[in-house]
C-alpha cells in the first residue's frame, strides 16, 4: 500500500486531467446540444412547434358553411353534399379570416367541372362520367346543371 | 379519544370532496370560462393514421394541388409531398403493370388506355408515416423524427440535407427542397390536425378517398373503415409500421 502512495502525484496529475475533460465535455455538449433535445425522443421537441407555426391556407368546410348557410343547405340536398367547398373555390383561409379585401374569384364553370367528370377508363365505373365534346361541346356546365347540387335545373 | 371513527371518515370525506371542488374552481380560475378556452392539444392522446380507399379515386388531381398550395411546395413535379400513380394492369403480364403519373397527376390524367385490355386504377401515393421508419433510423442528427402523435416530422433548422432519408425511404415520399436545400416531406398538415382541421387533401378530396384518422380516439370512423374493409399497407415485408391503410390495393402495386 505504502508502494503505491509513493507516486501519488502521477495520480493527482490524471486525477485533474480526468475531471477536466469531464468538465469540458459537459460544457460542449451544453453548448452544442439545442433546447428541448430529448424531451419527447431523439429530436429537438421545438421542431414540433416550428412545424405547428405554418398558416394554413384551406380554412375547412366547417369554417365556409358558417357564414354560407344559404349554399350548404342546397349543397345537401344534391350528390355534390360531401364535397368541401375548396375542392373548387380553392384555398380561401385569407377569407375566412377578413384579413384581405380581395373576392373569391368563381372557379371556372366547365373546367372545374371537367377535372372530375371527363371520361377516363382508370376511373372507377360508379363514377359519373361524361365524353364532353359529346355531351356538350362547349358552354359552361352551370348552362344546365346547378353546381353546388348538380342535377338537371 | 373523543373523536369517533364516524366522525374522522365525516371529516376526511368532507376534505377530499371540497378540496377536489376547490380545484376544479380554481382550474376554471385560471383558465377563464371553459367553452371559451380551445383544448389544448395533448400530444399523447393523438395516433394519426391515414386511409385512401382505391375504389373511390377519380385521378382528379386535387390532392396534390392543394398540397402545393397548402405547404409552398415547389411546383415542379419532381417535388411532390403526395401524388397520385396511374396502374395500368395487362393480362399478359400481372407482374409488370405500367405506371405512369403525368406531373406527379397535379393537372388530373389525359386518357391512355381506352380500349385496351387490362384493368386500371388510381393509387395515392404519400408519406406513410411509419411507426418504425427507416428515415428516422438513418437520419444522423435527429433532424427527422416519429412525434409522440405519430406523425414523421422533419426539424428544418437542423437538417443537414444529407440525403441518407431520401434514400432510406421504401415509398420514394422526400425530396430535397432546392430552397432550403434540407429535406422535405409531407407532414400529415401537422399545423391542421393539431387545430383540429383536417387535412389539405382530405379537405379537397371530392370523393372522399382519402381520410385522416386518429387511432386513439375510440369515436374515430377510420376504426368502422379498418373493420369492415379489407385493406393492406405498402410494402408490409419492410416492417416498417406503416400507417397508410390501402382499401382495394392491387398485388401489383410497388
Amino acid at each position: 500500500m505504502r508502494h503505491f502512495f509513493e507516486h501519488k502525484e502521477h495520480l493527482v496529475r490524471m486525477a485533474v486531467l480526468f475531471v477536466v475533460g469531464i468538465l469540458a465535455f459537459v460544457v460542449f455538449r451544453e453548448i452544442m446540444v439545442p433546447a428541448g433535445f430529448g424531451e419527447y425522443g431523439h429530436f429537438r421537441a421545438g421542431a414540433l412547434d416550428d412545424v405547428r407555426a405554418h398558416p394554413v391556407k384551406y380554412a375547412g368546410q366547417a369554417t365556409c358553411v358558417q357564414c354560407h348557410t344559404d349554399i350548404a343547405e342546397q349543397r345537401a340536398q344534391g350528390k355534390h353534399a360531401h364535397i368541401g367547398c375548396e375542392a373548387c373555390h380553392g384555398p380561401l383561409a385569407t377569407h375566412a379570416e377578413g384579413k384581405s379585401d380581395e373576392v373569391p374569384t368563381k372557379p371556372d364553370p366547365r373546367a372545374t367541372c371537367l377535372r372530375c367528370h371527363t371520361q377516363n377508363v382508370t376511373k372507377p365505373k360508379t363514377f359519373p362520367q361524361i365524353v364532353p365534346a359529346e355531351h356538350s361541346a362547349e358552354g359552361p356546365c352551370t348552362a344546365c346543371h346547378q353546381a353546388h347540387s348538380p342535377s338537371l335545373s | 379519544m373523543d373523536e369517533t371513527r364516524r366522525d374522522f371518515l365525516l371529516k376526511t370525506g368532507k376534505f377530499i370532496v371540497l378540496s377536489a371542488a376547490a380545484a376544479g374552481a380554481w382550474e376554471a380560475v385560471v383558465h377563464g370560462q371553459p367553452d371559451r378556452v380551445p383544448e389544448a392539444y395533448r400530444l399523447l392522446d393523438h395516433w394519426w393514421a391515414f386511409t385512401i380507399d382505391i375504389d373511390k379515386c377519380i385521378g382528379c388531381g386535387n390532392c396534390v394541388y392543394a398540397c402545393k398550395k397548402e405547404n409552398d411546395v415547389p411546383l415542379e413535379p419532381q417535388f411532390s409531398r403526395t401524388w397520385v400513380e396511374r396502374y395500368h394492369v395487362n393480362p399478359d403480364d400481372m407482374e409488370h403493370p405500367e405506371v405512369d403519373s403525368p406531373d406527379g397527376g397535379y393537372f388530373g390524367f389525359p386518357e391512355k388506355y381506352a380500349g385496351q385490355d387490362g384493368k386500371n386504377f388510381f393509387v395515392p401515393k404519400m408519406c406513410n408515416h411509419c411507426a418504425t421508419s427507416p428515415c428516422v433510423q438513418v437520419c444522423p442528427v435527429g433532424a427527422t423524427f416519429e412525434s409522440p402523435d405519430g406523425v414523421v416530422l422533419v426539424d428544418k433548422s437542423y437538417c443537414l440535407g444529407c440525403r441518407y432519408c431520401v434514400q432510406a425511404c421504401p415509398y420514394g415520399c422526400r425530396f430535397i427542397d432546392p430552397r432550403t436545400s434540407t429535406v422535405d416531406k409531407c407532414t400529415l398538415c401537422y399545423h391542421r390536425i393539431t387545430k383540429g382541421l383536417t387535412t389539405a387533401c382530405c379537405e379537397v378530396c371530392p370523393t372522399g378517398a382519402r381520410q385522416l384518422g386518429d387511432l386513439k380516439n375510440p369515436n374515430d370512423p377510420i376504426h368502422a373503415f379498418l373493420r369492415d374493409h379489407k385493406v393492406q399497407i405498402l410494402k408490409p415485408q419492410m416492417a416498417t409500421g406503416a400507417k397508410c391503410y390501402y382499401n382495394g390495393l392491387d398485388g401489383s402495386v410497388r
